[in-house]
C-alpha cells in the first residue's frame, strides 16, 4: 500500500511542523501565529471528536457545539466562584482555578450531557437525528442566554487562565504545547478506539445496523457510549477555548458554531480523525487570509465551500493522501 | 381574556408565516430528499427586495410583486447552478454546500444594502386596527397576513391534490424514475417546485418586513423554527407542515406571553421572569423532542 506510507509521512510532517511552530513564529517575528495555531488545535480537537461519531458512527450531529460550550462554561463558572469565594450552586462546593480539577470536570459534565441528549436523539435517525441534535443545542444556547448570574447573553470573562502545577498557562507558547499534547493524546486514543472491537461495532452499525443487531450487538448502547465520549472530548476542547480567550459566551454553542465544526470535519475528510484537524486549519486560515484582503470575506468563503463539496469529495486529507481509500 | 385572544392571533400570524416557509422546504425535503439550509436566504431576499422597492415606489403592493419573482428566480438559479448536483449526494454534503450558500447570501446583502437594518412601514391601507370582537382592536396588517397564509394553504391544497402539476409532484415524490419514464420532465419539475418554495419563502419575508427589522441573517432565526416545524409535522407532508406551523407558532407565542406570569405564581418575580423567558425560548424545542421521542417520523409521515 503506497498510500499507507504516504499517510505516515504526512502525519509525521504535520507533527514536525506543529511541534516546531512556536520556534518558527519567533524566527518570522510573528508571535501572533502561536495563538492562531492554538485556536486551530483546539477547534481541531472539537472537530476530531465530532469525526468520531460522524465519520465512524455515521451520526450526523448538528449540535456538537453544545458540548464544546458546556466545557467552556464549566471552566469559566468554576473560576468565577473561585474568584469571589462563593459556592457553586446546586453542588455547594467551592470553585476552582486548577486545570487538573476543572478540565476533567468540564469533560465529564459535557460527556454526561451528551449521554442524556444522545439517549433521546439516538432513537431517531436520518434527517430527524440532524434536527433533534440541533434542537437540543439550541435549548442549551437559550438556557445559557438566560443565566443572568453568569453574564447571560454578554458572556462571562475569566480573570486568568487555569493553573497547572509547574507550568505557566498564561504564557502563549506553554499553552500551545499543552493544547498540542492533549490533541495528540486524543488522536492516538481515538485511533486505537476505532480500530478496537468497540470501533468495529460502531462502524458496522453505520454500514448496516440491522445486521449488527442480528449478530447480537446492542448497537444503541455502543452508539450512545460513542456519542458521550465525543461529547466529553468536545467539552475538553471547550475548556481549552475558554482558557485561550479567557472569555465564554452563549455564542460558543450557537448553531452556526455547530455548523462550523461540521464544515471542518467534512472539509478535512471525515472518518480519518486527523483530517478534521487539517479541516480546522484550512477553514480558520482561510478566514484569516481572506479577512486580510476584504471585510466581506464570507462572500468568497461560501462559494469555496460549495466548490469543495462539489469537486473535492474526500476532503483535504483524502486529497493529500491520494490513492483509493473507498 | 382579551390579551389571550390577542396572543392567540399573534400565534396564528407566526404560524402562517412559518407555514409559508415550511411548505416549500418540506416539499424539497420530501420530493428531492435535499436538506436546504439556504431556504432562509430566500426569505431574506424577499424582505430586502420588498423593502427596497417599497421605499422607492411608496407602494407596498409593488414591493410584494417585486419580491415574489425575485425570490423565486434566485431559488431557481441556485437550484440549477448548485443544488441539482447535490440530489444524489449524502445529506452531509448538502448541509455543507447550503451552509456555504448562507454565508454567501448574508454577506452579499451586507455588500448591497449595508450593515444597517432596513425598516418597512405598514402599508397605509392596513395601518389601522380592526375590532375582532367589540372592544378588542387588533392590527389590520397582522390580520391580512393571517388571511394571505390561509389563502396560500388553500391554493397549495388545490394545486397538489387537484391539478395536473400536483399529480406530477406526487408522482415524482413516490417514485422518481417511474415518473420520469412516464414522460414527466423531472428536472424541470424539480426546478419549478424549488422556485415555488423559494417564492413562498420570499412572500413570508416581505410580509414579515413591516413587523421585524430587515437585516442580514434574519433568515437563520426563522430557518431553525422552520426545521422544527417540518420535523414535528413529518418530512414531506404539506398537511404536517400546516399543523406543525400552527402548533409551533402557538407554543412559541403563548409561551413567551404567559410563561413568566404563570411562573410568578410559584417563584419570586425577578427569577420567574428570567426562568420564564428561557423556558419560553426552549419550549418549541421541548415540543419537538417530545414529538420525536413519541413518533420518531413526525406527526404526519409522508411515506408509509
Amino acid at each position: 500500500m503506497a498510500s499507507a506510507t504516504r499517510e505516515r509521512r504526512i502525519l509525521l510532517g504535520a507533527m514536525l511542523f506543529l511541534a516546531t511552530l512556536p520556534g518558527l513564529a519567533q524566527l518570522l517575528g510573528e508571535p501572533y501565529l502561536v495563538s492562531l495555531f492554538s485556536r486551530i488545535l483546539i477547534y481541531g480537537l472539537a472537530a476530531a471528536s465530532l469525526d468520531l461519531i460522524l465519520g465512524y458512527g455515521g451520526m450526523v450531529s448538528f449540535g456538537h457545539a453544545a458540548f464544546f460550550g458546556i466545557g467552556a462554561y464549566v471552566v469559566a463558572i468554576l473560576a468565577f466562584h473561585s474568584a469571589d469565594g462563593s459556592a457553586v450552586p446546586l453542588l455547594g462546593l467551592a470553585g476552582t482555578e486548577s486545570a487538573l480539577l476543572a478540565w476533567p470536570v468540564a469533560a465529564m459534565v459535557a460527556g454526561l450531557a451528551a449521554a442524556l441528549i444522545g439517549a433521546v436523539c439516538l432513537r431517531t435517525g436520518g434527517i430527524q437525528f440532524i434536527m433533534i441534535t440541533l434542537a437540543f443545542a439550541q435549548m442549551l444556547f437559550y438556557l445559557f442566554v438566560s443565566l443572568s448570574a453568569y453574564g447571560g447573553e454578554d458572556g462571562l470573562s475569566m480573570w486568568d487562565r487555569s493553573r497547572l502545577p509547574g507550568l505557566d498557562l498564561g504564557d502563549d507558547t506553554v499553552f500551545y504545547y499543552v493544547c498540542l499534547t492533549l490533541l495528540v493524546a486524543f488522536l492516538v486514543l481515538a485511533r486505537r478506539l476505532v480500530n478496537a472491537r468497540f470501533g468495529m461495532v460502531i462502524q458496522g452499525a453505520r454500514q448496516n445496523e440491522p445486521r449488527m443487531q442480528a449478530l447480537g450487538f446492542p448497537t444503541y448502547r455502543y452508539k450512545l457510549v460513542c456519542f458521550a465520549l465525543a461529547g466529553a472530548a468536545a467539552g475538553l476542547a471547550g475548556a481549552l477555548i475558554a482558557n485561550q480567550t479567557e472569555f465564554v459566551s452563549p455564542g460558543l454553542m450557537h448553531w452556526t458554531r455547530s455548523g462550523q465544526i461540521l464544515v471542518m470535519v467534512i472539509l478535512g475528510g471525515m472518518g480519518t480523525l486527523f483530517g478534521p484537524v487539517l479541516g480546522a486549519a484550512t477553514l480558520l486560515l482561510m478566514e484569516e487570509v481572506l479577512s486580510m484582503y476584504t471585510e466581506y470575506w464570507m462572500v468568497y468563503l461560501g462559494p469555496l465551500l460549495i466548490l469543495a463539496v462539489l469537486f473535492a469529495r474526500r476532503g483535504v486529507y483524502g486529497w493529500l493522501v491520494g490513492g483509493d481509500r473507498e | 381574556m382579551l390579551l389571550f385572544l390577542e396572543q392567540v392571533l399573534n400565534g396564528l400570524q407566526l404560524g402562517v408565516t412559518l407555514f409559508l416557509m415550511s411548505a416549500g422546504l418540506t416539499l424539497v425535503f420530501g420530493i428531492m430528499n435535499l436538506i436546504n439550509l439556504a431556504h432562509g436566504s430566500f426569505y431574506m431576499i424577499g424582505a430586502y427586495v420588498g423593502a427596497t422597492v417599497t421605499a422607492h415606489t411608496g407602494s407596498f403592493l409593488l414591493g410584494v410583486l417585486a419580491a415574489l419573482p425575485a425570490a423565486g428566480l434566485v431559488g431557481m438559479v441556485v437550484e440549477i447552478l448548485v443544488l441539482r448536483r447535490l440530489y444524489d449526494r449524502e445529506h452531509l454534503d448538502q448541509v455543507l454546500a447550503t451552509f456555504g450558500l448562507i454565508l454567501f447570501f448574508n454577506e452579499l446583502t451586507r455588500i448591497l444594502w449595508g450593515r444597517q437594518p432596513l425598516f418597512m412601514d405598514v402599508p397605509a391601507l392596513l395601518s389601522g386596527t380592526v375590532d375582532i370582537i367589540p372592544g378588542a382592536p387588533y392590527p389590520a396588517y397582522r390580520l391580512a397576513v393571517i388571511g394571505v397564509g390561509i389563502a396560500v394553504a388553500v391554493f397549495l391544497y388545490v394545486l397538489i391534490t387537484r391539478s395536473r402539476i400536483g399529480m406530477q409532484i406526487r408522482a415524482g415524490a413516490s417514485n422518481r424514475e417511474m415518473a420520469g419514464a412516464l414522460g414527466v420532465n423531472i428536472h424541470l419539475l424539480y426546478t419549478l417546485v424549488f422556485g415555488l418554495g423559494a417564492l413562498l419563502a420570499g412572500l413570508a419575508g416581505v410580509m414579515a418586513g413591516p413587523i421585524l427589522a430587515v437585516e442580514a441573517g434574519m433568515g437563520e432565526s426563522i430557518l431553525i423554527l422552520t426545521f422544527v416545524v417540518i420535523v414535528v409535522g413529518g418530512i414531506g407532508s404539506v398537511r404536517g407542515a400546516l399543523v406543525g406551523a400552527l402548533l409551533i407558532g402557538m407554543v412559541d407565542t403563548l409561551g413567551r406571553a404567559f410563561l413568566p406570569g404563570l411562573l410568578r405564581l410559584v417563584l419570586p418575580a425577578s427569577e420567574a421572569d428570567g426562568v420564564g423567558a428561557s423556558l419560553a425560548a426552549m419550549s418549541i424545542y421541548i415540543v419537538m423532542a417530545a414529538v420525536l421521542a413519541w413518533r420518531p417520523r413526525g406527526l404526519f409521515p409522508a411515506h408509509g
